[in-house]
Order: C-alpha cells, then sequence, then structure tokens
C-alpha cells in the first residue's frame, strides 16, 4: 500500500522509523524497497541543490499501482523558485520526497540530536503523504498538514493529523484499498 | 475558502511554472499556468484570477511587464507578482509604477512568498467580505444577485431591466421563498429611483386597524397611544417604491384605501383632514392567484387590474432545477463567510440529493439547509450526510398518514403542530415550514390560531 525508500546514503534508522510510524499511525501495510541512487541530473552544482522534481520522478518509475511512494533523501532540495524544500509531493498522486538535509541540527552548526530528527522526519512524511492522500494545507498549526517553512513550524506541530485531515486521509486511503483489492 | 481564490503563473520556463504551481496547489490554491506572456493574458481574458505570478523576462514579443499591464487593463483588481532572477532597481521601479503589488527575486524563501500570497488573499478576503456586509447592509440588491440560467428566469430578469426606470405598478407572483422581494429590490435598485427610499411592508403580519396605520400614519390624537403625528410607509417611501408584500390578505377597508392612493397618488393620515401627496411606486406580491380571489369575490376587480399592470410569475425551484448547483454554491460561499466556516464546496453526492429534492420552500429552504449543513458539518466540503435531515424530511412525508380531513383542515394542523415544536416563535415555525413569517402571520390569522 505505501512503499518507503531511501535515496543514496540515508540512514536506515530513519526509514526503519518512517516506515513503522506510518504503518501505526495510518494502519495500512507498508513495506521498505530497496534503495534508490540519488537521480542523475538533480544535482545544480551552481546551487549545490538537487531538483526534487527529478525525485519525483525515479519515484514514479518504481511506485506500485494505486499504492503511494515516499522517498527519503539527504541530499538539500530545491525548486527553481524556491530556495529550499523540506519534501515536495503530487497532490493526489502516487509519489513523494522528504529531505531530512535541513532536519538535522547540524545543517545549522548545533550538535546532532537523533530523536528530534527522527520526530520531525516522522512529521514531514505524514505531511507529504497527506498531499498524495489529496490533502492541501491546514489552517490548524498544530495539525502535520499545516505548512512548515522554518523549522520552529515544524518542531511546533503534531505527529499526526487534527480532526478533519485524520478522517479524509482515512477515507482516501480506504479508496485506494478499495481499488486495490 | 483558498479553492475560491485562482492563481495563474507565467513563465516560459516549464520547470519553473510547474513546480511553483504544484506548490501553490499543495496551500490549497487552485492554479492555472500559461507559457507566455500572449498565452497568460488570452487565459486572463477567460478566467478572472486573484493573483498573477509573472516572469519579468520572456521571449516571444511580450515580456512581463508587458503582460502585467495588459492583464491590469483586463482586470484591474487583479494582485501582479514580478519574478526575476536579478534584482535591478531599474526594473524593480518599472515594475511598481506599473502596477505591480510585488516583486520578487528567484529562488526565494518559501516563507516568504507564502506570507506574500496569504497577505494578498487576506485583504482579498476582507474586500469580499466587505461588499457582501455593505450589500446585506443597504440591502441593495441588483440584477446579478440573482443566480439562474433558466429561461423563464432570464425572460424576468429582462422584464425587471425594461420597467425598472417606469412608473407602472407591479405584480409580482410566486410561491413562498421564490425571492419575490428581490426581484422588487432588483426592480428598485436597477432604476432611477434606486437613490430614493425602498420600503417593504408585510401586509399580511399585521391586524386591519394596524396596517392602516403602519401604511398611511396618522395624527397626533387619532387613537389612544397616539402621542405625536407619525409617517405612514407611503410617506416614508415619497419618491421612491413601496413593496407590498402578501397583498392578497388586505382587507375590503384597506383595498379601497390603496385603491385610491394608486389613482390620486394621495391620501389622509389616519385622524387627519389635510391631503398628503406623494410619488411612490407600488410593487405588490403575492403567492394567492389574485384572478380567483376577484371571482370568488375577495379582491377589489379594480385595483386587481390598478396593481397587474406589469406582472412577473416567478417559477418555483423546483422547475428550474439546473439553478440549483450554482445558487448552492453561491449561497455556501456567503454563508460559510457569515458563519465563519471554512467550507469550500459540495460535493457530487450532496448536489445529488439537492437536485433529486422537491423543495417545497423553495430558495429559502435551500438556503434554511444549507446553512444548517455548513453549521452541522465538520469536513472542508459538504457531504451527502450533511443533508441527510432533508432525506429524513422525506421519509417522514412518505410515512405519513393523512387522515381523512379537508385540505384547510390539514394546513391548520401543520401551522399548529409548528408553532407548537418552536414554543411559539413564528420565525422559527415558519421556517420550519419552509414559508416565510409573513405566510406564516396570514395562515395564523385565517385559522385563528392562538399564539
Amino acid at each position: 500500500m505505501i512503499t518507503v525508500v531511501r535515496f543514496g546514503q540515508v540512514d536506515p534508522r530513519i526509514e526503519a522509523e518512517v516506515a513503522g510510524f506510518l504503518a501505526r499511525t495510518l494502519e495500512c501495510g507498508v513495506e521498505c524497497a530497496a534503495p534508490l541512487p540519488e537521480p542523475a541530473g538533480a544535482l545544480d552544482e551552481r546551487r549545490r541543490q538537487w531538483m526534487s522534481i527529478e525525485f519525483l520522478k525515479a519515484l514514479l518509475a518504481v511506485a506500485p499501482r494505486n499504492g503511494r511512494i515516499l522517498g527519503l533523501t539527504g541530499c538539500d532540495l530545491y525548486i527553481p523558485m524556491l530556495s529550499f524544500l523540506f519534501g515536495q509531493a503530487q497532490l493526489d498522486g502516487a509519489a513523494a520526497v522528504v529531505s531530512v538535509a535541513r532536519l538535522r541540527q547540524e545543517f545549522y552548526g548545533l550538535p546532532g540530536d537523533d530523536g528530534l530528527l527522527m520526530t520531525r522526519a516522522r512529521k514531514e512524511a505524514l505531511h507529504e503523504l497527506g498531499h498524495t492522500l489529496g490533502l492541501v494545507h491546514c489552517a490548524d498549526p498544530l495539525c502535520a498538514m499545516s505548512l512548515s517553512t522554518n523549522l520552529p513550524q515544524v518542531d511546533a506541530k503534531r505527529d499526526e493529523y487534527c480532526q478533519v485531515c485524520g478522517p479524509a486521509a482515512r477515507a482516501r486511503l480506504d479508496a485506494l484499498n478499495g481499488e486495490t483489492t | 475558502m483558498k479553492e475560491r481564490w485562482q492563481i495563474l503563473v507565467i513563465d516560459d520556463e516549464e520547470v519553473m511554472r510547474e513546480s511553483l504551481a504544484a506548490w501553490l496547489r499543495e496551500d490549497g490554491y487552485t492554479v492555472d499556468t500559461a507559457r507566455s506572456g500572449l498565452d497568460g493574458v488570452s487565459k486572463a481574458r477567460q478566467k478572472e484570477y486573484a493573483i498573477y505570478f509573472i516572469d519579468l523576462k520572456m521571449p516571444g514579443g511580450m515580456d512581463g511587464i508587458e503582460t502585467m499591464m495588459e492583464i491590469r487593463r483586463l482586470q484591474p483588481d487583479a494582485s501582479v507578482i514580478i519574478i526575476t532572477a536579478y534584482a535591478t532597481v531599474d526594473t524593480a521601479i518599472t515594475a511598481m509604477k506599473e502596477g505591480a503589488q510585488e516583486y520578487i527575486v528567484k529562488p526565494c524563501n518559501p516563507e516568504e512568498i507564502s506570507m506574500l500570497v496569504e497577505r494578498i488573499i487576506k485583504i482579498k478576503n476582507l474586500q469580499r467580505e466587505n461588499q457582501i456586509l455593505r450589500k446585506r447592509l443597504t440591502g441593495q440588491y441588483e440584477f446579478r444577485d440573482i443566480i439562474t440560467k433558466n429561461p423563464k428566469m432570464q425572460a424576468i430578469l429582462e422584464l425587471v431591466r425594461d420597467v425598472s426606470s417606469m412608473r407602472s405598478t407591479v405584480l409580482i407572483r410566486g410561491e413562498s421563498g421564490t425571492g419575490k422581494e428581490l426581484v422588487a429590490r432588483a426592480v428598485h435598485f436597477s432604476g432611477d429611483r434606486a437613490e430614493k427610499p425602498f420600503v417593504a411592508v408585510s401586509c399580511a403580519s399585521l391586524a386591519e386597524t394596524l396596517l392602516e396605520s403602519e401604511l398611511f400614519g396618522y395624527e397626533k390624537g387619532a387613537f389612544t397611544g397616539a402621542n405625536s403625528q407619525t409617517k405612514g410607509k407611503f410617506e416614508v417611501a415619497n419618491g421612491g417604491t413601496i413593496f407590498l408584500d402578501e397583498i392578497g390578505d388586505i382587507s375590503p377597508k384597506l383595498q379601497a384605501d390603496l385603491l385610491r392612493v394608486l389613482q390620486e397618488k394621495r391620501f389622509y393620515r389616519l385622524g387627519g383632514t389635510n391631503e398628503v401627496q406623494v410619488d411612490v411606486r407600488v410593487i405588490a406580491a403575492t403567492n394567492k392567484d389574485l384572478a380567483e380571489e376577484v371571482r370568488e369575490g375577495r379582491f377589489r376587480d379594480d385595483l386587481y387590474y390598478r396593481l397587474n399592470v406589469i406582472e412577473i410569475q416567478i417559477p418555483p425551484l423546483r422547475a428550474r432545477r439546473e439553478d440549483i448547483p450554482m445558487l448552492a454554491r453561491h449561497l455556501l460561499e456567503r454563508l460559510a463567510s457569515e458563519c465563519g466556516k471554512e467550507v469550500s464546496g459540495l460535493t457530487e453526492d450532496a448536489l445529488k440529493v439537492l437536485l433529486s429534492y422537491d423543495w417545497p420552500g423553495n430558495v429559502r429552504e435551500l438556503e434554511n439547509a444549507i446553512e444548517r449543513a455548513v453549521v452541522t458539518c465538520r469536513g472542508r466540503q459538504l457531504t451527502a450526510d450533511d443533508f441527510s435531515f432533508l432525506s429524513q424530511a422525506l421519509e417522514a412525508r412518505a410515512n405519513f398518514a393523512i387522515p381523512p380531513i379537508t385540505l384547510q383542515e390539514l394546513e391548520k394542523l401543520a401551522v399548529q403542530a409548528a408553532l407548537e415544536r418552536s414554543s411559539g416563535n413564528v420565525k422559527e415555525a415558519a421556517q420550519s415550514l419552509g414559508i416565510d413569517r409573513s405566510t406564516m402571520y396570514e395562515k395564523i390569522k385565517r385559522y385563528e390560531i392562538p399564539r
């Protein structure tokens, strides 16, 4: 139903944490697929960042039918208009990608904190997967679907959907389940 | 209510425009894209967008500034955000001078762009809310407030336009809740009397003597409690329009008085000896068949002919079902804004429910149903479940065993029951029966139901 896949050298513990968390929270089957290499041509040498769209394309090439696929990368993602992205998803589509680059304390010159990194990864994974289930940004700042453009916003929200987004995600997942079986 | 606001991204670079569009869609906006200035202008001709993101440098004959100028010519209220890869003072000044709301240099921080869009939309929401409130306050409804695709209704609107600046009396007929007053207001506010008062009187809600003093006013001492000279509605409406709702319910005495006003444009205040001269256009409305009332001798034929110079017959909602989706969306937008709830649309199943219902209380019942659904719904869209009370009403109707009594007795029972349910609250009882307050008063009076 949901496939989680690592790009390149992402810590496998993050993948295991995210996969287990999604299975518990969304109450659906989650499997980890074989890791993928970072997409060729995604790197912008000048920006030293990676174009997120290329990651979505690579994920779509291996996406299961009627399922959802979430990629995890350590690369710092961008789209031309924006200076960076925590992640990107196809709205009501198959693929989503989360970058853990800027979720690490080390990125900001601070000592590493694995617990904090895992919590942030869970929130962003639930957020981007929510987009693939048709959810748009939520006005409730505590909901995982609220828009985060900086780390304090990521840290302020919970790793769960609000009472409106939760049932909507559930309904979409159930509908997908129906299409698969 | 972000879906309501549409955004157009104009950029010749596919990756640039599609990735920005995708990012904005995640935020809940409806986003279209255009690959050139010309393409963008042609899209702006077809649809009104709230925000335009326009890349400054585009090949193909039309650069960002030219595109913006053309779009602002088409839609002066549109907000334009100019995007550029290089910040130069010259281009920034030109862009702002030509009316760009903002100027951003790519790549920009997601927070910056998100706050920028939010700020523009916030202003647009406030402007819209202000417009709705202003309209509510002044009651200045116009043609565009009457939402219809139905040919009969279109013909009515055509007629309203034609007669709006005439002085002829208009008689509006239609079932309860079809919007007779809205049409009357449209006649008034689209004609040359728009700046003068529009005064509405419900003839059914008042007892005969009260209605008389209400319409014509009274002199000091005309009756107990008449402590000072008071102007009636006819005088208040001088130069403008008086709307007499439920005209079929007035007494023979008032029919005679009204006929005199219509013929001579003057009358006496109650207890007065000086004639008052007025210039008032009369628009009357009824849900009764007045011709039938004339045949039965309950309504004066000379008054009927005076009133019925121009007749407008409004069809019931079930006879113009094609208007239901549009009306429902319009009402939802207004009611969600009034209730402060983020409800942005109706699911297809919900629309099916609305389309299959018969709407005995017409547009007013539809409005009440949507208000109830908005108040109780938990999602961002109204679903069929949110309208389950309609199917319950249908079921209740289907399971209802009608006793062997006359139609009038049955109506009396319904009115009594509704009043009991609402503990005597007429407005609430009228709402539950899908009729307006004045019709309710008329029925209470007719059946002599104690309150």
